[in-house]
């Protein structure tokens, strides 16, 4: 057993509101700058929808992640051999307009155009260029279902959803949606690492960040393909890979990380696992169906006497060990069994687990006959063509899972690789607790239905109590438990201070000169 | 005449070996972050293609072939006395140059008609261009029409290129060349000489290590063997990945 230590996520998904303020306060922080304009390490999507990077998650596209083969796993569009015989043009790099074209606005023009017969108007201009554009994309372009069809139905995973239950997804009394804000995931097994030539991206011992080097990139560009999550972005203008940093200087000052500070919803939970790092190879190979299983089965029990004494024989600090047994990550992923990895498929072990959301199973849609309703009207409001049932009523609404109208294989398709049952597992477990809760509450809910919910889900009383405390109630201090970063250990976790005495401010000094 | 060529053969060469081994120590260990490729195919990707790839896979061959006359003059001198290798040897190495000059072409062309690419290019790119261009050109017309290079590059250049190294310059051979070849030596040396203040340091950079790391790279900031024993004040052990 060789226990690690990893800072690992929970988003509760029924709880994100969609209000961008984690996007914001990241782009504040860290990628307001140049060749960074278009970099979103935070973003939160519409789903369905195609996402960022357009169409990210079709890896038949974008060749991200591991694939296997024979038994082995490799990288799908780096590694070793095709890293290096790529190296000069990289086949599977995404550009600028897979992302979107930066721009602002001229907004001085609205100010000081002279007089004139029109209205004076602030055109868009390209970040790169600098020059007018037609802007053709922007981040959330297709935020709330916006903007055209092709976004929502161009999604990867609705590529095993029959053209009828698309139908039903969106009709629009129908549709449904919900947010999913993704950052880097720190994985257990990044590809991102492993397709570095020069080595420059590693992954912190002491708490699992992944980070880039700046100094040792070299811009072979093959992190921004190998990320099956395109969470690593090239900086144009640097020529420099970055990513998502999980705000490490504020985790080593004991603070959460940007986005999570910052949360409106409070969807996002931040804390230690404490892991078996000599599976991880073998938790990342075995069969697409057990992956989840694989993957949930290195995170250890950090009550369990032998993990404890394994852990410090690694040096893991007994703050850290308190900080694993108050985890709020480890409660939902490992003790409620209530988080799901995104995309679990990449074989990347990715640490940010997701609730996966129930609000859209709220509501049941039934198919009913309308032939002879319809038969009576006018043609014209035929075209409505009705064949839908969409029912909100109390008994109905804790209803029957399969009429949903949100496709179970569609929210199977993101977090389970395909396995419906175990997203089933998830929401019984959270329709338990709204049942149990509302017992409690309002009382409308009688004693036995209560009980019997609790039952099938597999959860007592208690532990529905608990989860719901911790969903709807948490204190900053449940949300994220921050271990120590015991930096008098390190002297200094970013500079070796022997070289850098003198040196004044934080993060790189140099400057690039580039353009003419 | 006398002058030029003492300058172009004797001092260029020690100025430009003098220039690129201070320049790049100094770059490499004061501004390390100013090793990159500055890789452009994030802005532009679909031309790049058709000049990247001939142009390196051409200069790759190239400079291989050089530094093997350079290195092994008599194994080449063996090899060429067959007329059919040498004129395999010659044609590849032609051949390769070719695709070298139309990859540079494209690499031009693609950079100076491509409006994004502006704000990324500036006047280094441009010399290297042109240096580049210039010895490719004088390079295949030296092949065509001075035959056959690897045969008198082994026996001509070889010695005197020694002879710099060796800190004793002997030029009486190479200065009865043609003007051509001289200036080939002449842009070899300058294009040496700008490498550590234009992006061609990258090709100093080559990640061959890659081929034997283990794929996953872990680091810690301390001996996590010893960081929870007493008899450890605090770690001297530095994070390796710099
Ligand atoms: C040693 C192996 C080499 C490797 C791995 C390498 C790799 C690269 C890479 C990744 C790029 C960036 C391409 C892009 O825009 O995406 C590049 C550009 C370039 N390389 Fe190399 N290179 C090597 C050797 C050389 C040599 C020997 C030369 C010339 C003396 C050279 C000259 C250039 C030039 C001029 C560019 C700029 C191309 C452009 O954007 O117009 N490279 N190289
Ligand atoms: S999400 Fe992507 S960038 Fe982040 S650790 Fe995983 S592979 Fe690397
Ligand atoms: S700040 Fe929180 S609630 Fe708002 S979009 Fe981001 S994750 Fe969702």
């Amino acid at each position: 057993m060789d226990v690690r230590s990893q800072i690992a996520m929970v988003f509760h998904l029924d709880k994100c509101i969609g209000c961008h303020t984690c996007s914001i306060a990241c782009k504040n922080i860290w990628t307001d700058r140049k060749g960074a304009e278009y970099m979103w390490w935070n973003n939160v999507e519409t789903k369905p929808g195609t996402g960022y990077p357009t169409k990210w998650e079709d890896q038949d596209i974008y060749k991200g992640g591991w694939e296997k083969k024979n038994g082995k796993i490799n990288l799908k569009g780096a590694g070793k051999r095709r890293g290096l015989v790529n190296i000069f043009y990289n086949p599977n790099l995404p550009v600028i307009d897979d992302y979107y074209e930066p721009f602002t606005y001229k907004y001085l023009d609205l100010i000081e155009s002279p007089e004139g017969d029109d209205q004076p108007t602030a055109r868009p201009v390209s970040l790169v260029t600098g020059k007018p554009i037609d802007i053709k994309m922007g981040p959330n372009w297709d935020d709330d279902l916006g903007g055209t069809p092709d976004y929502a139905r161009n999604d990867p995973n609705m590529k095993n959803i029959s053209p009828e239950e698309q139908e039903v997804m969106f009709q629009l009394e129908k549709m449904a949606f919900f947010y999913l804000p993704r950052i880097c995931n720190h994985c257990l097994n990044p590809a991102c690492v492993a397709s570095c030539p020069s080595g420059a991206i590693y992954k912190r011992g002491e708490d699992g960040i992944v980070l880039i080097n700046q100094q040792v990139c070299r811009a072979w560009r093959m992190c921004v393909t190998a990320c099956p999550y395109k969470k690593s972005y090239y900086n144009w203008y640097t020529g420099k890979s970055e990513k998502c940093i999980l705000c490490y200087p504020r985790i080593e000052a004991g603070l959460a990380p940007a986005c999570m500070h910052s949360c409106v919803g409070r969807i996002r939970y931040l804390g230690v696992l404490l892991y078996d790092a000599s599976k991880i190879e073998q938790a990342a190979s075995v069969d697409e169906k057990d992956l989840v299983k694989s993957q949930l089965d290195i995170i250890l029990d950090p009550f369990d006497e032998n993990v404890i004494r394994a852990a410090k024989e690694n040096g893991i600090a007994d703050s850290t060990i308190h900080a694993a047994q108050f985890s709020p990550v480890y409660k939902f992923v490992k003790k409620w069994g209530l988080a799901l990895p995104l995309h679990p498929e990449f074989r990347t072990l990715p640490m940010l687990f997701y609730v996966p959301p129930l609000l859209p199973v709220m509501a049941t849609v039934k198919k009913v006959d309308n032939k002879e309703q319809s038969d009576k009207m006018h043609p014209a409001a035929k075209k409505w063509n009705d064949n839908w049932l969409y029912d909100t009523s109390t008994e109905e609404l804790w209803g029957s899972l399969d009429q949903i109208r949100f496709p179970l294989k569609y929210i199977a398709s993101l977090f389970s690789a395909g396995d419906e049952e175990m997203i089933k597992d998830k929401w019984k477990k959270l329709m338990a607790v709204r049942i149990h809760r509302r017992r409690v509450t309002v009382g409308d809910v009688s004693n036995e239905k209560a009980e019997e919910v609790l039952r099938d889900a597999g959860i007592d009383a208690e532990t529905a109590d608990a989860i719901y405390a911790l969903t709807s109630l948490p204190k900053f201090e449940e949300r994220f438990v921050i271990p120590a970063a015991h930096r008098e250990q390190a002297i200094e976790m970013m500079d070796f201070t022997g070289d850098t005495k003198g040196d004044t401010g934080f993060g790189i000094k140099s400057q690039v000169k580039r353009g003419i | 005449m006398n002058y030029l060529d003492n300058f172009i053969l004797i001092a260029l060469p020690y100025l430009a070996l003098a220039v690129f081994l201070i320049g790049t120590i100094y770059r490499y260990t004061n501004r390390k972050f100013q090793f990159s490729s500055l890789s452009s195919e994030f802005l532009e990707g679909r031309r790049l293609f058709y000049g990247s790839v001939p142009f390196h896979w051409g200069i790759l061959f190239v400079f291989c072939g050089h530094l093997l006359a350079f290195a092994v003059p008599k194994a080449v001198l063996a090899w060429n006395s067959q007329p059919v290798r040498l004129l395999i040897l010659e044609i590849t190495g032609f051949i390769f140059a070719i695709s070298m000059l139309v990859g540079l072409i494209n690499l031009i062309i693609r950079r100076y008609t491509t409006a994004r690419l502006k704000p990324v290019s500036n006047i280094m790119d441009l010399v290297v261009y042109i240096l580049l261009l210039l010895q490719t050109i004088a390079g295949l017309w030296i092949a065509y029409n001075f035959r056959w290079g690897s045969s008198w590059f082994s026996t001509i250049l070889t010695p005197y290129l020694y002879s710099i190294f060796k800190l004793q310059p002997d030029t009486s051979a190479v200065i009865l060349l043609p003007w051509v070849v001289k200036l080939h030596i002449a842009t070899a040396f300058i294009i040496i000489g700008i490498i550590p203040f234009s992006r061609l340091v990258h090709m100093l950079v080559l990640p061959l290590n890659y081929l034997w790391r283990p794929y996953q790279q872990v680091m810690w900031y301390w001996n996590r063997k010893k960081v929870r024993s007493s008899q450890t004040p605090w770690s001297l052990q530095r994070p390796k990945n710099t």
